[in-house]
């Protein structure tokens, strides 16, 4: 049943988004593949940052670090020859975690505009550290030579590559979706819209929020663990300060709080970003005040725009 | 001995122009309530302001002058054109508002002055040397910015402490809404705030041009710095943010002169030469970690909030 526009045009994005190998394959221009493999992996990266921001108002600014994490897993065990994917994967996942237990633990300590900050100064001390490892390329980067290793599956192949990053990005979409609907996820949501009475029923507030960030850290590792594989090449910039922003973006822009809201906000700011600056070489001059009139004048982003006027 | 004075007096330097942008930031925020990460524009943009003046009228002291007047002006601007729209909005807005005019300063910077960096020479009485101890010689210039930074630091203590704007400012602080009710313009205020501040981060960066050259993207790194500095010194505090400035330019400044030699007392010397350079880049956030555990509010947070 259709109820509003907003299941249209997420029908219609999925269906194009499961079709687009389709026009590969039959003879097209490879670059929009290349392109929209980039969109679904980051879509995933902003997936992850909505569990926290969108449901759980701890406003990240360091949830980029997690895709350089990831990806630094995969390109330090690539360097030093372990290429089997089912070793790289679970452990990228294992380092992710823990990164955000442990910044999660000191930064959850504190609220509001302090916990913006905090959040944004850990991960750019964490850019200074990958940039500081001199046998990984420093800031140069690292270039991988060989993608994660996984038997049969080739992850080689664009076509297949784009289908597992999909695949993935769905699952996890469905995972959050159940998350947030979960009593787990009610607690969550409970204490964003009022922490007090939450933690007068009884909630040990600090604990729920933590195992969300460390949940969000991990499917964010994830992210970085495809992004690595996407352009077989690690470095300090992809969790510079900026790919933080553009996440938070991405979640705001789609819509906070909705189920995929980060989707269509990745796919929007993404093709938008590609389309200006084939306009002109300084796209951000159009970009910059735009995000400022989304923010004074589209606060529900697209999924907002989108709902019906009476509901 | 001798180094470890100069690295003190460095780690002085970078504190006191951490505190100039400290200052502006927390000045905004305990007023407006506003998360400002555009700030470190207003630095860059002061940076380019001063090179650009100086070639003009081939004048430092007119620089000066000018690239203030300047900031002043852009930042007043800045406020009545958006700031002022996202005041009472909740931090998530401040920081996407504020994140969408970083790409515009920088992209509009880009395209006025060209992705090269600007450099400005000093003047001949500002690049010698002084001999601030017996055998101890130490840059003019630099400890002409320690100087500076210490007379605005007063300034900015006579203005908020003793006058009647700063009066308003300390009330507006405590209740913005009521100051407006009794017949302050607080728009106004508001106005002139935002100007200082950024007159402020204009001034910190005009000093430090000519100690690096003007680059795009020189207002971010500084701008995290100097939120760690605010996380440490307490959100809304003049005071904290002196106090933390000198702390963290002390830490920064120390670590990366020392710490690498320390290391190479404790481990191998090519262990030492890796963990060196990243340990000491991590000290001032592990320092800031470890003082959210003991007082997450901060040192010094300001009463009331």
């Amino acid at each position: 049943m259709i109820r509003d526009a907003r299941m249209v045009v997420i029908a219609a994005l999925l269906v194009f988004l499961a079709l687009l190998p389709v026009y590969v394959m039959a003879g097209g221009n490879q670059f929009p593949l290349i392109l929209f493999t980039r969109i679904v992996i980051l879509a995933l990266a902003a997936t992850s940052l909505n569990l926290i921001l969108g449901y759980g108002g701890m406003v990240s600014f360091g949830h980029a670090v997690y895709l350089g994490i990831g990806g630094y897993v995969v390109g330090i065990l690539a360097k030093e020859g372990i290429n089997a994917g089912g070793v790289q994967w679970p452990l990228a996942l294992a380092v992710s975690a823990l990164f955000a237990l442990i910044i999660g633990a000191l930064s959850l300590r504190t609220r509001g505009v302090y916990f913006i900050m905090i959040t944004l100064a850990f991960a750019q001390m964490l850019y200074y550290v990958a940039a500081s490892l001199d046998r990984y390329g420093a800031d140069d980067g690292l270039t991988i030579n060989r993608r994660s290793q996984f038997g049969l599956i080739n992850l080689s192949n664009k076509i297949v590559f784009y289908y597992l990053c999909l695949a993935l990005l769905l699952l996890v979409i469905f995972l959050v979706a159940r998350l947030v609907n979960s009593r787990f996820g009610m607690v969550i949501r409970g204490a964003q819209s009022n922490e007090r009475r939450m933690r007068a029923i009884g909630f040990p507030i600090f604990r729920y929020r933590l195992v969300c960030f460390v949940i969000a850290g991990t499917l964010c590792g994830l992210a970085g663990v495809l992004l690595a594989n996407h352009t077989d090449f690690v470095s300090p910039a992809m969790m510079h300060w900026t790919r933080s922003g553009d996440l938070i973006v991405m979640v705001v822009l789609g819509g906070m709080g909705s189920t995929f809201g980060p989707l269509i906000g990745a796919v929007a700011l993404l093709v938008l970003e590609e389309a200006l600056s084939g306009i002109t070489e300084y796209w951000q001059i159009i970009l910059g005040p735009l995000l400022l009139l989304i923010v004074l004048f589209a606060r529900g982003g697209i999924v907002g725009l989108l709902r019906p006027r009476h509901a | 001995m001798l180094y470890f004075i100069e690295q003190c007096l460095n780690g002085l330097q970078v504190g006191m122009l951490l505190f100039l942008l400290a200052a502006g930031l927390t000045l905004i925020f305990g007023i407006m309530n506003l998360v400002n990460l555009a700030h470190g524009s207003l630095y860059m943009l002061g940076a380019y302001f001063a090179a650009t003046f100086a070639a003009w009228t081939g004048s430092f002291l007119a620089a000066i002058v000018l690239t203030i007047a300047a900031t002043l002006l852009v930042g007043m601007l800045l406020e009545i054109v958006a700031m002022r729209r996202l005041y009472g909005r909740d931090h998530l807005d401040h920081v996407l508002g504020t994140f969408g005019l970083i790409l515009f300063f920088n992209e509009a910077v880009r395209l006025i002055w060209g992705p090269a960096g600007l450099n400005l020479a000093l003047p001949a009485w500002l690049s010698s040397w002084i001999e601030i101890i017996p055998d101890v010689f130490y840059p003019v210039y630099r400890l002409s910015i320690i100087v500076v930074a210490l007379a605005v630091a007063g300034f900015l203590y006579v203005l908020v402490m003793r006058t009647r704007i700063g009066m308003l400012i300390r009330a507006g602080a405590s209740d913005r809404e009521m100051v407006g009710a009794l017949g302050v313009n607080i728009k106004l205020l508001s106005t002139l705030i935002f100007g200082i501040g950024a007159a402020l981060a204009g001034l910190a960066g005009l000093m430090q041009a000519p100690i690096l050259t003007a680059q795009i993207g020189m207002g971010e790194n500084i701008l995290i710095v100097t939120f760690v500095v605010i996380i440490i010194g307490g959100i809304g505090s003049i005071r904290g943010a002196f106090i933390a400035s000198i702390f963290v330019g002390l830490t920064d400044t120390i670590g990366r002169a020392f710490l690498p030699d320390l290391l190479k007392m404790v481990l191998s010397q090519a262990a030492a030469s890796t963990a060196g350079p990243a340990l000491s880049s991590m000290l001032i956030y592990l320092v800031m970690a470890v003082i959210l555990i003991v007082r997450p509010e901060g040192l010094f947070p300001a009463s009331g909030r």
